[in-house]
């Protein structure tokens, strides 16, 4: 094996982010290709819908047509489509004809807020759990722990959140809103606005947090329990280390890594995964949009947010990518 | 039935006081293969019964199966007719309904015994599509991976991209639009379900496969003038399956919990019950009138039979890979 | 006072079809600088007592008996006192570093991590200042400190291994199979380093190997392991060319010299399988493969009785000979002539 200079090690590196994003792209262009062909597979019909299934004179449903760019030949279409998304133009909603980058722009920030914080923190919670269970495997921390994370695991989120909702918001104990992410009464703002976004936050989050936790718990104890048979460790007990040294110095940091990527994988999911949360709790997020858009049906509306799903997915991919080419050192080598 | 002792040998002598047996011949190819087979489930059953929380989760799923089954003895189908219930609807447990009533006055204890016969059904079936799917592009784009020849990678390449789009597009909104497009029912459902959650499958199948392709058995069955679909279905295959059992035992749990999201968010069958769809209605009508137990019931089911279906497939990881035990 | 000194030591394993002795009632004792080979075929025991030197075991394992180091018991003493003798006391060169070092982190870290806990007075500047003189006493550039152990080779790896075990400097070394895993033009470099470096730093080790030929040009005294007993134990070069004990004899002619006509000629190789520990043989453990074995060989148990000047086997047939008599008729001949006789 050759010696491997510091200066070569770090170009070696970079070139292996790069071809990492670039790839990343590519894949995020392939999918836009074939979003396009869905929806244009897909029957659409924006003047039934905006018209309510009135009667249309040919030129109205002409003039409709000609508004949303629906009559020109397919071709065409998709140019104007890669055009117009590379401009940040993702189209009119049928519903209301307002931007859809505009409506998309609007519910992006409650949902990256509900399961940003919700990852955070079962991510923070599913590891301790995880490592805490794993690395006593079998005792009594860990029976219980895994009963636990298995059946939040089993549970539909939405009926998580539904009991919840019905536990803690219903008529017997006012103690969160029931829905929505502001009061309707007054446009709070300042700290009281934050404290009430974060009083909304509270039921949903905590939904979110419990079922993200259940996976991330399992996914690091099991990491944890495989690394526990690594000779390495043996080496480090021989050392002399105290057992919480070599867990927390050696064990850990080991197992952290596949947890990372998995965890990161489920990250991209977890944006599209909160449609049903959004739903029972009426947060005003990209979920409850792509799910209003779908009763519709609101076909330019859904495609951005089929694209932002998509995109959220590629790019979590990425990070968890790059994560693991920066901490593991092993995956470094060009 | 061969006479073939433990050992496989053949007794050609019978001994004393067993004259009337007749010598039992050598035993086929096929029959030692069939004795073989019968000893090794014999050996994985004795391994798997040693996991309690596998034994709890194949007990309830014994359970619900045998109620899936025997739901028309259990509660009359006219029970789920909404014209033949009598009952005050919303009502709490009482004698005759022990789970109350839903909206429409009928027993939640009816629609939950024949829900779980839809659910169920839609989980399996779902299932199969899924895993049949992924078991085809993943044998297949590993096999073709191996070979050397340019259009062998083509192939693979070609296929493991179609995978990747199918696992970067989120499930839930491609599930939700085709099934909008193509209308409610049971059997939209199960496509719907089954047509994009083969991704996974396939990816751990192709790097199965690309792993039993490196076997030499495989070498010599090529070089004895095994055909392509030969070699994958009679060698590649095979090996493939331990892990896809376990896959697709987990895959159920998924898809049942698919299916109770997409009912819930009113994409399923309307007429038929299911969990989901009893959730969904039971959100919608139930809950403001304080009929909690038409929530809870089949929320409940849900759980069980997702862990139930979790713990099954753990377990049988474990038994078929000695390296996943005592987990 | 004996460096280490094994009292009778036993160790068992708890496995799901009941206690399996791996290591039975062993004997030995090391004196400071001294260097102990331990020999056998896997499975007999000796990395048992490797891993048990430092209470290093998995709880599954009941270990009885005393391991006395300078003078101390191992196994009764407490946690604190057992901590500091791991590395600064005795320190361990495993095999197949492959897996022994910790894959995420860099090669000098992991060499100062024993001096920093042990030596808490010691500035990193000045730990990474002695990791740099290790590494240039086994051979490797002081660049390698920044290295990742998937960077190196196996004899690198190896090398690391035992500049990482001198950290402390320690006053005895556990080499577990220290060249098992290398190409055999490595090994005799990393064997020739472990030569020079025990000579040079005085330091007591014990060395475990199945390849005698090794063990004999390295240490001092060669101790021979069966079944989980010691079967035969002398200086190393007396046990290498003339073993008293069968399996000790076997077991040296399965490496021939070269030009030596008479191992050339001598029936080599021994047959049947080492005892699967869950069903030991009666008696002396190699009593069904010995083409020597006595009818008392399987009802009698064995001890090492001496064998000649310094030297013990624990054979029948040896201690027959040493006590002056002519070595007995073994088992296998009195079948033979019986059977002639039958003929």
């Amino acid at each position: 094996m050759s010696v491997i200079l510091d200066g070569a090690r770090s170009s070696g590196l970079a070139r292996t982010l790069a071809v990492k994003v670039v790839s990343a792209v590519v894949t995020l262009f392939f999918v836009l290709v074939c979003n396009f062909f869905l929806f244009r597979v897909l029957p659409a019909d924006p003047a039934k819908n905006l018209t309510h299934n009135s009667a249309l004179t040919a030129s109205q449903l002409a003039a409709i047509n000609r508004t949303f760019g629906l009559g020109l030949p397919l071709p065409r279409q998709f140019w104007n489509y890669l055009v117009q998304t590379f401009h940040g133009n993702l189209g009119r909603s049928f519903v209301n004809q307002l931007p859809v980058a505009q409506l998309i722009g609007q519910a992006l920030w409650p949902t990256i807020l509900l399961v940003g914080s919700a990852t955070v923190l079962s991510t923070v919670i599913g590891i301790w759990i995880g490592i805490r269970g794993g690395w006593n495997r079998g005792g009594r921390f860990d029976k219980t722990s895994t009963a636990f994370v298995n059946v939040l695991y089993a549970m539909p989120d939405f009926w998580l959140g539904m009991v919840l909702l019905i536990a803690f918001a219903g008529s017997a104990l006012r103690l969160f809103p029931d829905g929505g992410m502001h009061n309707f009464t007054g446009g709070s703002t300042g700290l009281a606005g934050v404290a009430d976004v974060l009083w909304h936050l509270a039921l949903p989050g905590l939904v979110l947090t419990l079922v993200y936790l259940a996976e991330y718990s399992l996914v690091m104890r099991s990491s944890l329990i495989d690394e526990l048979k690594a000779d390495y460790l043996l080496t480090a007990r021989a050392k002399g280390l105290r057992d919480d040294l070599v867990r927390r110095r050696h064990a850990v940091p080991n197992a952290l890594l596949p947890s990372v990527t998995l965890i990161m994988l489920n990250l991209g999911f977890v944006i599209s995964g909160a449609i049903t949360t959004e739903t029972v709790f009426s947060w005003p997020g990209l979920g409850r949009l792509s799910y209003v858009a779908l009763n519709a049906p609101d076909y330019p509306t859904l495609e951005g947010c089929f694209l932002l799903f998509s995109a959220a997915v590629i790019l979590a991919n990425l990070i968890g990518d790059l994560l693991l080419t920066v901490f593991d050192p092993r995956v470094r080598q060009a | 039935m061969n006479a073939v002792t433990s050992s496989g040998a053949t007794d050609p002598v019978p001994a004393p006081g067993l004259e009337s047996r007749p010598a039992s011949p050598v035993p086929t190819p096929r029959q030692l293969a069939r004795t073989r087979r019968r000893a090794a489930l014999a050996r994985f059953w004795r391994e798997y019964r040693k996991d309690r929380r596998g034994m709890f989760g194949l007990v309830v799923l014994a359970v619900m199966i045998a109620v899936a089954l025997a739901a028309p003895v259990l509660a009359s189908s006219r029970g789920l007719n909404p014209i033949y219930a009598t009952a005050t609807p919303n009502a709490g447990p009482s004698l005759a309904y022990p789970l109350g009533t839903d909206a429409d006055g009928r027993s939640v204890l009816t629609l939950l015994i024949w829900g779980s016969r839809n659910s169920l059904l839609v989980g399996l079936t779902a299932t199969l599509i899924s895993i049949l799917i992924g078991a085809l592009v993943g044998v297949v784009a590993g096999h073709f991976g191996s070979i050397r020849a340019r259009a062998g990678r083509l192939t693979d390449n070609v296929l493991m991209r179609g995978t990747d789009w199918f696992l970067v597009v989120p499930f839930l909104p491609l599930a939700m639009v085709l099934a909008r497009t193509l209308g409610p029912s049971l059997g939209v459902i199960i496509l719907v379900i089954g047509l994009t959650s083969w991704a996974g499958t396939a990816r751990i199948v192709r790097a199965q496969a690309l792993a039993v392709e490196t076997r030499p058995y495989l070498e010599r069955a090529k070089a004895l003038g095994a055909g392509h679909w030969h070699q994958m279905y009679r060698h590649v295959l095979p090996n493939v399956m331990p892990l896809l059992l376990a896959n697709t035992i987990l895959t159920v749990a998924g898809t049942i919990l698919a299916e109770t999201t997409l009912s819930f968010l009113g994409l399923g069958d309307p007429i038929r019950p299911t969990w989901g769809q009893m959730l969904g209605s039971a959100y919608e009508y139930g809950v403001g009138t304080g009929n909690l137990l038409w929530l809870l019931a089949p929320g409940i089911a849900v759980i069980l039979v997702v862990l139930a279906f979790t713990l099954v497939g753990h377990a049988l990881e474990a038994v078929l890979d000695p390296k996943l035990r005592e987990r | 006072m004996a460096l280490l000194e094994l009292r009778d030591l036993t160790v068992t394993y708890a496995t799901a079809s009941g206690p399996v002795p791996a290591v039975r009632g062993v004997n030995l004792t090391v004196d400071a600088g001294q260097t102990l080979g331990l020999a056998g075929e896997s499975g007999c025991g000796k990395s048992t007592i490797a891993t048990s030197i430092l209470r290093l075991l998995p709880s599954s394992a009941t270990v009885t008996g005393q391991i006395l180091f300078n003078g101390a018991d191992v196994l009764t003493m407490n946690w604190g006192r057992l901590r500091a003798v791991r590395w600064a006391g005795a320190s361990i060169v495993f095999q197949g570093a492959l897996h022994s070092l910790n894959p995420v982190q860099r090669i000098g870290r992991q060499i100062a991590e024993p001096i920093l806990l042990h030596e808490p007075g010691v500035s990193k500047q000045s730990a990474a200042g002695r990791v740099v003189r290790l590494l240039s006493q086994v051979g490797l550039p002081a660049a390698r400190a920044d290295s990742y152990p998937h960077e190196l080779s196996g004899g690198q790896k190896q090398r690391v291994m035992i500049a990482m075990a001198l950290a402390c400097s320690p006053s005895l070394i556990i080499a577990d199979e220290p060249t098992t895993a290398l190409d055999v033009m490595i090994q005799a470099q990393v064997l020739n380093l472990i030569t020079d470096l025990v000579r040079e730093t005085g330091v007591g080790m014990i060395m475990i190997s199945h390849d005698l030929s090794v063990l004999s040009a390295t240490c001092q005294r060669l101790a021979v392991m069966y079944a989980g007993r010691i079967v035969e134990e002398g200086p190393a070069h007396e046990v290498f060319t003339a073993a008293r004990h069968p399996y000790a004899q076997a077991l040296s002619w399965a490496f021939p010299v070269i030009g030596d006509t008479r191992t050339r000629m001598s029936p080599r190789g021994l047959a049947g399988d080492p005892p699967d520990p869950a069903q030991l043989p009666s008696g002396c453990g190699f009593h069904p493969r010995c083409a020597v074995a006595l009818a008392q060989c399987s009802a009698r148990e064995m001890e090492l009785w001496p064998a000649g000047d310094g030297r013990l086997a624990a054979c029948v047939q040896v201690l027959n000979e040493e006590e002056g008599g002519q070595p007995a008729r073994s088992v296998a001949d009195e079948n033979r002539s019986a059977g002639e006789a039958v003929a």
